[in-house]
């Protein structure tokens, strides 16, 4: 890399939401012909960071320098104008319509004011044969794989005179020959000149085509690396960081015997279980009184493997058993007949139904199971409600309050009540603890740690190794969408061995 | 217990508040300006006057009204209720004029088992759409809200069927206990379902459906037949209404019965305080707002004002009606009046404060 002027300075930027810092003294420079990649886990500020210098968001503090010059984008059209382009995550183009037209849709090429349709299709043929790409610029975007589709709008992203190209997350969604397909184009582009910022949460991309990062941690700046001096269990440490310090400061928690669990019967026992695009086939045993701790950066498919052993989303390969029996699970439905419990980690939108009050939503899963036509009790409705709202301390105690005005730690514990009074065997904990104040994130720990050693299985999914440490009988890590090693929790476990399998995959 | 239930009380009783104030509004301006409005007087037995005339003419929205309530909790809409009226009061006419004693109770029941046999085939197709196909509701009960005209006029052989059968037409303008049948039956049909979802799990089942689908599915609902249900439900009330709109005129019109009673039924639920967006329904709102639509248009005749403005006037009205129960247009005005008296918090605004929102 010829070490020259940076193209975009970000410098000191501050922005901050009511109630969140979600910059906080954030920099960053581009320089032509580079790819750098920026890392973090969500809510580091990547994607705020990326609106500000796109213009979407402005910026409290701070200042933008493009080329030498101080700006300031009021609107998206500015950045795009001043030649920083954007191509998200989700594609955002209209599948019904035409390649070409996709690539000039509102700057299409004109005579008088008719479009002329024929200099747009041979500039856009152009522009598809220097990335290289084999399309045929009249078919309809929405004929064209994922990739491609992808691909359509970096080009029209790279036609608007791009100094800058910013891609966010451009490859989750993308398989390894697509992937492989957008590095070439994205090497290219690098030849060419421009800078371009590379959003991404799989590790390997990185290392594979990144040639500087940037990292951020909770809103603020960690540093800026290049690739080839930071290994990559140095580069997860920085990501994840604080919980590191805090984990070297936490005293020895007893280890939990493994041995025994192990000889207890299997409640679940998934082979070669996989979905495709969204998590490779994975094994995986939980014990009767088992905790299994899954651990993973966000975005490695933990979420994807218990949607999957819930039946939220359907596998495509592999089997279920439970206790020695084949137990297909197509459904929800059929996963809680069988004694497994979900609780979402997006607790408003897939866990609670924030008008119906906190006894109703207590209540939804047993009489889900009972069909509408033999409801519970009102009797017996309000002592398992009033039960759970002392046992799980949930405020303030009023069973017909709606559940959308209790705060997102009484709301969890809510959305624990209603699968506890299930009576689940196999209980699914997805970040149980995030976005919760200290007290009810104890009390939950300490309530996982009691139902475990009443015999129920419970798969306890968080980003905080900390916790997974100290509840889990057995860690799962996930890297990339694949189960990439099992530890046993014992002694010679610890942070550090965990951090490594996050990051390279060896099982040490 | 006690401040339980007491609190539960007062939260119903803020929920319907808007909606009493303004039935309650257009009465007494029908009072005013005709003083004899109010007036209930004897006649041979029977109770008459505007105001027994309002709720014997606003029953069959009533009964759709109130199926229609369940599917919008859902998060759906009925477009197709008027066809369905209009099927099955047509078939049932149908069978009654083609026998040779339309008095006799026997034929009517056939008949009206007719009618309601098919509001179930119509119920179900419109559900199998929704739920078994995924068709988005609107455009799904579209499709018979059109077809449905045509099977009517096809049953009707695009004839008025005219029928002289005392039995059926007590069913629009009898009497009973001094009130008119149809009070009755849509009184019946109100608790029959009031009581299927609120002594059952039905009611919270179909409000989790509504209001969080993705939470419901995840909670183990099987939310197709949920669905598919209250479209069975919404299809047998409006072919309910059917009957007592043919029967009120002795006659079946293909093409009239129950045109764009999905419209005032629609407006009905919302008026009544249930979100178009589906989740939490008051079938007590409901019938308000259906009663504050019928008191509306029994006003717009009482007052004479003239065919070619009467749309309009309504519209008006149903406008200013709707503004007044948000909550957002009624913040804004006493905002700019700080000494006005604030409306009563939370209770109100938890219900409603959707029903500005309307989803497209």
């Amino acid at each position: 890399m010829v070490e020259s002027q940076p193209v975009l300075t970000m410098t000191a930027i501050s922005k901050s939401f009511p109630g969140v810092q979600a910059l906080n003294d954030v920099g960053l420079r581009l320089f032509p012909g580079e790819v750098h990649g920026l890392m973090g886990e969500n809510g580091a500020g990547k994607s705020t960071l990326i609106k500000v210098l796109t213009g979407v968001y402005s910026h409290d503090s701070g200042t933008i320098g493009l080329a030498g010059q101080t700006v300031r984008f009021g609107a998206p059209m500015q950045a795009i104008a001043a030649g920083i382009s954007t191509v998200y995550q989700e594609v955002n183009l209209v599948p019904n319509l035409s390649v070409a037209e996709n690539i000039f849709i509102g700057r299409e090429p004109r005579i008088a004011s008719l479009i002329d349709w024929r200099r747009m299709r041979r500039a856009a043929r152009h522009l598809v044969e220097r990335l290289e790409l084999d399309v045929d610029v009249t078919a309809p975007l929405g004929s064209c794989s994922l990739a491609v589709q992808q691909m359509i709008a970096i080009a029209r992203a790279i036609d608007i005179k791009a100094q800058v190209l910013v891609l966010d997350e451009p490859t989750s969604s993308l398989d390894t020959t697509e992937v492989e397909q957008l590095f070439r184009i994205m090497r290219q582009l690098r030849g060419e000149g421009i800078a371009i910022l590379f959003v991404t949460h799989f590790l390997d991309q990185v290392y594979a085509i990144a040639d500087r990062v940037t990292v951020l941690r909770n809103g603020r700046l960690v540093g800026e690396y290049m690739t080839s001096e930071l290994p990559q269990l140095a580069l997860v440490e920085k990501m994840i960081g604080k919980e590191l310090e805090a984990l070297e400061s936490l005293e020895d928690q007893p280890k939990r015997a493994l041995a025994a669990i192990e000889a207890s019967t299997a409640v679940i026992e998934a082979s070669s279980i996989g979905r495709k695009g969204s998590v490779a086939p994975f094994s995986l045993t939980i014990h009767q009184g088992e905790v299994v701790g899954l651990a993973g950066l966000l975005g490695s498919g933990r979420t994807e493997v218990a949607r999957l052993l819930f039946g939220a989303d359907r596998a495509d390969s592999g089997q279920l058993t439970m206790q020695g029996n084949p137990a297909p699970i197509h459904n929800p439905v059929d996963a809680i007949d069988r004694g497994i419990a979900f609780c979402s980690e997006n607790r408003r939108t897939e866990g609670l139904v924030g008008e119906l009050s906190v006894r109703e939503n207590i209540i939804l899963a047993l009489q889900a199971t009972r069909g509408w036509t033999k409801p519970v009790p009102r009797r017996r409705q309000d002592e398992l409600v009033a039960k759970y709202i002392s046992a799980l301390d949930i405020r303030p105690g009023d069973p017909e309050m709606p559940v959308r005005n209790l705060s997102g730690g009484n709301q969890q514990k809510v959305l624990l009540a209603r699968w506890l009074i299930t009576e689940p065997r196999l209980l699914i904990l997805d970040e149980p603890t995030r976005g919760i104040d200290i007290g009810a994130k104890t009390e939950i720990q300490r309530l996982v740690m009691q139902l475990s050693d009443g015999g129920m299985a419970v798969l306890f999914i968080s980003a905080e190794l900390e916790e997974v440490l100290r509840l889990s009988h057995k860690i799962a890590v996930m890297r990339d969408r694949h189960l990439v090693a099992e530890l046993a929790n014992d002694d010679s476990v610890d942070a550090e061995h965990v951090m490594a399998a996050i990051a390279s995959g060896a099982s040490s | 217990m006690n401040t339980l239930t007491s609190r539960l009380s007062q939260a119903s009783k803020h929920q319907l508040f808007w909606p009493v104030v303004v039935l309650v509004g257009l009465l007494a301006v029908n009072a005013l300006y005709r003083p004899s409005f109010l007036g209930v007087e004897m006649k041979d037995g029977h109770l008459y006057g505007s105001l027994i005339d309002i709720v014997r003419l606003s029953a069959p929205l009533i009964l759709v009204a109130v199926g229609m309530t369940l599917v919008i909790a859902t998060g759906g809409i009925d477009l197709s209720v008027g066809s369905v009226a209009s099927i099955s009061g047509a078939i049932a006419c149908l069978h009654i004029s083609q026998q040779p004693d339309q008095n006799a109770l026997s034929v009517v029941l056939v008949a009206l088992a007719l009618g309601i046999g098919l509001s179930l085939v119509a119920g179900t197709w419109n559900g199998m759409l929704v739920a078994g196909i995924g068709i988005q509701p609107i455009i799904a009960t579209l499709i018979l809200m059109v077809a449905g005209r045509g099977l009517a006029q096809l049953i009707t052989s695009g004839q008025i069927i005219t029928i002289n059968s005392s039995p059926y037409r007590t069913i629009g303008v009898g009497y009973w206990l001094t009130l008119p049948v149809s009070i009755f039956i849509a009184i019946a049909v109100v608790a029959l379902v009031s009581v299927v979802t609120r002594r059952t799990a039905l009611g919270v089942i179909i409000e989790a459906v509504g209001g969080n689908a993705e939470a419901s599915r995840l909670a183990g609902i099987r939310s197709r037949r949920i669905i598919l249900l209250v479209y069975v439900i919404c299809g047998v009330c409006a072919g309910l209404a059917g009957f007592m709109l043919t029967a009120d005129v002795s006659s079946a019109n293909g093409n009239a019965v129950g045109l764009w009673v999905e419209l005032d039924a629609i407006l009905a639920v919302v008026i009544g305080g249930t979100a178009l967006s589906g989740g939490r329904f008051s079938l007590s709102g409901t019938v308000l707002g259906a009663l504050i639509i019928q008191t509306l248009t029994t006003t717009v005749y009482a007052m004479n004002i003239t065919p070619q403005t009467s749309l309009l006037f309504k519209a008006l009205v149903v406008i200013a009606v709707c503004l007044i129960q948000a909550p957002a247009f009624r913040a804004k005005f006493t905002r700019r009046r700080p000494a006005a008296p604030l409306p009563p918090p939370q209770a109100t605004a938890s219900g409603q404060d959707q029903k500005v929102e309307v989803p497209a």
